[in-house]
C-alpha cells in the first residue's frame, strides 16, 4: 500500500514536471508544424534566470515569500525576449519550409541558446533552494513530500486548465484551434495566421521557460540541462500525439507513472520503461494517442 | 683591406660564432589538456580542473613552485598547452587531432569514466603518452588496456573511494544492517556501487541491500528514487553522484528528510561542501576521491596551491583542481628525473614513479607502474555555529589499505576479503 501511494504521488509529481516542460513544445508544433528543438534552450534560460534572480534576491536579505513571484516573472521575461528574438529574427523567414529543415534550424538555435546561457551565467552551477525549502513538507503515509513539489502539480493543473479554457472558451483560442486544424483553410477564412504564429511561439517559449524556472529551486542549474529535458519532452509529445495538448497531459501521465512504477518495483528498468511505453503506444497508434487528423490533400 | 673592413669582418665573425655557440631555442612541449569546458560537468569539474592547469603550467614554466618543483619547465622546456573540451560527441577524433594535427607530446585529461574507456585504447593505438587525471572506473587497466604502454592514470580508481567509505562506516560504528545505493547508470556509478556493496559484504557480514537505484546521468529529478529510499528505510545510503546530479540529490533529499533518516555517504561530496553548506545535514559522510581539498594533509606545496588558487580564482580549489595539479606535477617530476621531456623519456620515468602532490605522496604502483594509488580520507560534515562548513572525525587510510595490490583485480581483491592488505 505504501509503495502504491508513493508510486501515485511520485508519478503525478514527475508527470507535472513533464507536462510543464513539454506543453509549449506540443503547442508550437500543433500551430506552426515546427518541432522546436530550441525548446530545451528556453527551459534552460528560464531555469538560469530564475535561479540567478532568486539567489540575488535572497542573498540581499529579502523575505523568501516574495521569491515565488520571481519565478513567473523571470519565466515571462526569458521566454518573451528569447522567443521574440528567435521568431522575429529567424523563424519568420523560414515559414513554409520542410519540417525536417526546421528541425535543423531549431537545433542550431538550441546550440546558440546553450552558448548564450554560458556567456551570461558562466559554467558554474546555480542553486536557488530557498523557495523549495520554505514551504516545508507534508507526510503522506509517513513519506515526506515537499509542499513545493505538490505546488508544481497544482501549477501544472492550472496551466493545463487555462490552456484548455483559453482554447475552447475564447475567440482567440477558437481561432487558434482552426489554425491548428488547417492552416490553409484558416488563412482562406481571413485569419492572420502569421500573427498567430508569433503569439503561439511566444506562449510556447514562455511555457518552456516556466518549466525551467519552476524546476530551478529543486535542482542544481548547470550547463546542459536543456538537452536533457528536450529528450523527455519529445517522448511525452510523441506518446500523446504531436501537437495535441490533451495528448501532452496523457503522455506526461503515462511516462510519469511508468518511471515511478519502475523506480519502486524494478529500478534497473527505469530508463527503459519510458521508451518501452513509447514503443508500445507507437506500435498501436503510430502518430500518438491524440494525433491531429491530417486531411487528405489533392 | 681597410681598417673599417677588417672591423666589420671581425664583428660579423664574432656574431656568427656567438650564434652558432648559443643553444638553439628549445621548442616548447605541446600538451593537450582535455576537460569538460561545457555541459553539466563543466562547472563543478571541468573548469576547476582547467583553472588548475592554467595555474600550474604558468608556475611550472616560471619555476615558481615550491621545492622540489622550483626549476623552470619540464626539464627546462616550456609547456605549451592546448585546451580541448571533453564534452564532445567525437572524443576519439578530437584526441586524434591533438596527436596528428597539433603534434602534442602528451595529453593530460579526461574526467568521465566513459571518456577514459574510449581514449585509453586510442592512446595505445596512436602510441601517444596520455595521462588520465580523474576518471575512476577500475576497468581501464583491469579490462580494457591490460598491458598499457602509453596510458597512465595519475589518480586512484573508484575502488579506493568505496573501500574507504565502507571502512569509514565500520570505523565510526555506523549501523549498517540495511544499505541502499543511488548511483548514476554508467561505468562510474555501477563500479562504485559494486565495490562499496562488496566491501560491505566483507566488512559488515553481508548487510541487507534494500534498494539499488541507478538513474541516468544528468537526470536531475530524483523524487521517485528518494521516495524509494525513504520507504525502504536503509541505515546507510551510498551515492557516488557528482556535480550537478549530486547537488540536486542533496537539495531534494535533504528537503525530504532523507539525510536525517539514513546516514548518507557521498563519495564525491566535497565539491558541494561549501556551496550547499546549509543543505547538507550534519552527519553526512563526505569523500573527495582522495585526500584532496579539506582532506589534504598539511604541506608547503598544499599551502602554496590553496593560496595561489584562491588568489587567482577567488575560491578554494576542490578535488578536480587537486587532481589536475597532481597529474601535472607527476609529469614534471618524470621529466626532471629523466632530464628530458620527450615522450619516451617521460614514459620511462613515469612508470612506477613516486612523487609528491598537494595531496601527499602518489605512487604509480599498479598496472605495471601505470596506475597510481595514494592515501585517502573521509570525514563527517558539520556546520559550525558561525556558519563554517568543515569535516570532523576525519580518518585517513593508507594507500595499501584501500587499493588492491599489484596484479589483483579490484572486485576479486575485495571478494577475497582484501587479501594481501595491510591497514595499520
Amino acid at each position: 500500500m505504501l509503495t502504491a501511494v508513493a508510486i501515485a504521488v511520485d508519478g503525478l509529481g514527475f508527470a507535472a514536471w513533464l507536462f510543464l516542460s513539454s506543453v509549449g513544445l506540443t503547442l508550437i508544433y500543433g500551430v506552426m508544424r515546427i518541432l522546436n528543438i530550441a525548446h530545451g534552450g528556453f527551459y534552460a534560460l528560464g531555469a538560469y534566470a530564475s535561479a540567478w534572480a532568486i539567489g540575488l534576491y535572497v542573498q540581499t536579505g529579502n523575505p523568501v515569500a516574495l521569491s515565488y513571484l520571481i519565478i513567473p516573472v523571470m519565466a515571462v521575461i526569458a521566454g518573451t525576449v528569447a522567443g521574440l528574438l528567435i521568431e522575429r529574427g529567424v523563424l519568420r523567414f523560414m515559414y513554409g519550409r520542410d519540417e525536417v529543415l526546421m528541425v535543423l534550424v531549431t537545433y542550431a538555435l538550441f546550440l546558440i541558446l546553450e552558448d548564450v546561457t554560458k556567456l551570461i551565467w558562466g559554467t558554474d552551477s546555480y542553486v536557488a533552494w530557498q523557495p523549495a525549502y520554505a514551504l516545508g513538507t507534508v507526510d503522506i503515509m509517513g513519506i515526506p513530500y515537499t509542499v513545493y513539489k505538490l505546488a508544481i502539480i497544482g501549477v501544472a493543473v492550472i496551466c493545463g486548465g487555462s490552456l484548455w479554457w483559453g482554447l475552447t472558451h475564447t475567440r482567440v483560442g477558437k481561432l487558434l484551434l482552426v489554425v491548428i486544424e488547417d492552416r490553409e483553410v484558416a488563412g482562406a477564412l481571413g485569419i492572420n495566421v502569421t500573427k498567430f504564429f508569433t503569439v503561439t511561439f511566444l506562449i510556447g517559449a514562455t511555457l518552456g521557460a516556466l518549466g525551467g524556472a519552476l524546476t530551478a529551486p529543486e535542482i542544481s542549474v548547470v550547463p546542459g540541462i536543456g538537452a536533457e529535458v528536450i529528450v523527455m519532452a519529445f517522448a511525452v509529445i510523441v506518446i500523446g500525439g504531436m501537437g495535441s495538448i490533451p495528448g501532452a497531459v496523457i503522455g506526461a501521465l503515462i511516462v510519469g507513472f511508468a518511471r515511478a512504477t519502475s523506480v519502486h518495483l524494478y529500478p534497473p528498468a527505469e530508463l527503459f520503461s519510458i521508451y518501452l511505453v513509447m514503443a508500445a503506444v507507437l506500435a498501436v497508434k503510430p502518430y500518438g494517442l491524440f494525433a491531429l487528423s491530417e486531411g487528405r490533400k489533392i | 683591406m681597410g681598417l673599417s673592413t677588417r672591423i666589420l669582418q671581425g664583428s660579423t665573425a664574432l656574431v656568427m660564432a656567438a650564434a652558432l655557440a648559443a643553444p638553439a631555442a628549445a621548442e616548447p612541449v605541446k600538451m593537450g589538456i582535455v576537460t569538460f569546458l561545457s555541459g553539466g560537468a563543466a562547472g563543478p569539474f571541468g573548469v576547476p580542473a582547467r583553472n588548475s592547469a592554467e595555474l600550474m603550467i604558468e608556475a611550472i614554466n616560471a619555476g615558481t613552485l615550491p621545492a622540489p618543483y622550483n626549476s623552470a619547465g619540464l626539464a627546462g622546456e616550456m609547456i605549451d598547452p592546448i585546451y580541448v573540451d571533453e564534452n564532445s560527441k567525437q572524443k576519439n577524433a578530437d584526441f586524434q587531432k591533438l596527436v596528428e594535427k597539433d603534434g602534442v607530446e602528451l595529453v593530460v585529461g579526461y574526467i568521465s569514466s566513459s571518456s577514459c574507456k574510449a581514449i585509453a585504447p586510442e592512446a595505445e593505438k596512436l602510441q601517444k603518452l596520455t595521462v588520465l587525471f580523474d576518471c575512476g572506473t577500475p576497468q581501464i587497466f583491469e579490462d580494457i588496456v591490460t598491458e598499457p604502454k602509453y596510458t597512465f592514470r595519475s589518480a586512484a580508481t573508484a575502488t579506493m573511494d568505496n573501500v574507504a567509505a565502507a571502512r569509514y562506516l565500520q570505523d565510526t560504528g555506523v549501523s549498517t544492517q540495511k544499505v541502499a545505493g543511488i548511483n548514476q547508470n554508467y561505468a562510474w556509478g555501477q563500479d562504485s556501487w559494486r565495490d562499496f556493496s562488496e566491501s560491505m559484504n566483507i566488512l559488515e557480514d553481508s548487510p541487507e541491500v534494500v534498494t539499488e537505484q541507478f538513474p541516468k546521468v544528468y537526470a536531475g529529478q530524483y523524487g521517485s528514487e528518494i521516495s524509494a529510499l525513504l520507504t525502504s528505510k536503509p541505515d546507510v545510503v551510498h551515492s557516488s553522484f557528482w556535480g550537478g546530479d549530486m547537488e540536486a540529490f542533496v537539495i531534494q533529499g535533504s528537503a525530504r528528510g532523507l539525510f536525517e533518516r539514513s546516514r548518507v555517504v557521498l563519495t564525491a561530496g566535497e565539491t558541494a561542501m561549501y556551496s550547499l553548506a546549509k543543505q547538507i545535514p550534519d552527519g553526512t559522510i563526505i569523500g573527495a576521491r582522495g585526500p584532496h581539498g579539506d582532506l589534504a594533509p598539511e604541506s608547503a606545496l598544499n599551502d602554496w596551491f590553496r593560496a595561489a588558487y584562491e588568489k587567482r580564482f577567488g575560491t578554494l580549489p576542490t578535488y578536480p583542481s587537486y587532481k589536475m595539479a597532481q597529474a601535472l606535477l607527476g609529469v614534471k617530476a618524470a621529466a626532471d628525473k629523466a632530464g628530458a621531456a620527450d615522450q619516451q623519456a617521460l614514459i620511462g620515468a613515469l612508470t612506477g614513479l613516486e612523487w609528491e602532490g598537494p595531496s601527499g605522496k602518489v605512487s604509480m604502483a599498479l598496472a605495471g607502474g601505470h596506475q597510481a594509488i595514494q592515501d585517502t580520507a573521509y570525514g563527517t560534515f558539520e556546520l559550525s555555529d558561525d556558519g563554517e562548513a568543515k569535516l570532523v572525525n576525519v580518518i585517513r587510510y593508507s594507500a595499501e589499505c584501500v587499493n588492491p595490490p599489484a596484479g589483483a583485480k579490484s572486485v576479486e581483491w575485495i571478494k577475497s576479503g582484501f587479501n594481501g592488505t595491510s591497514c595499520n
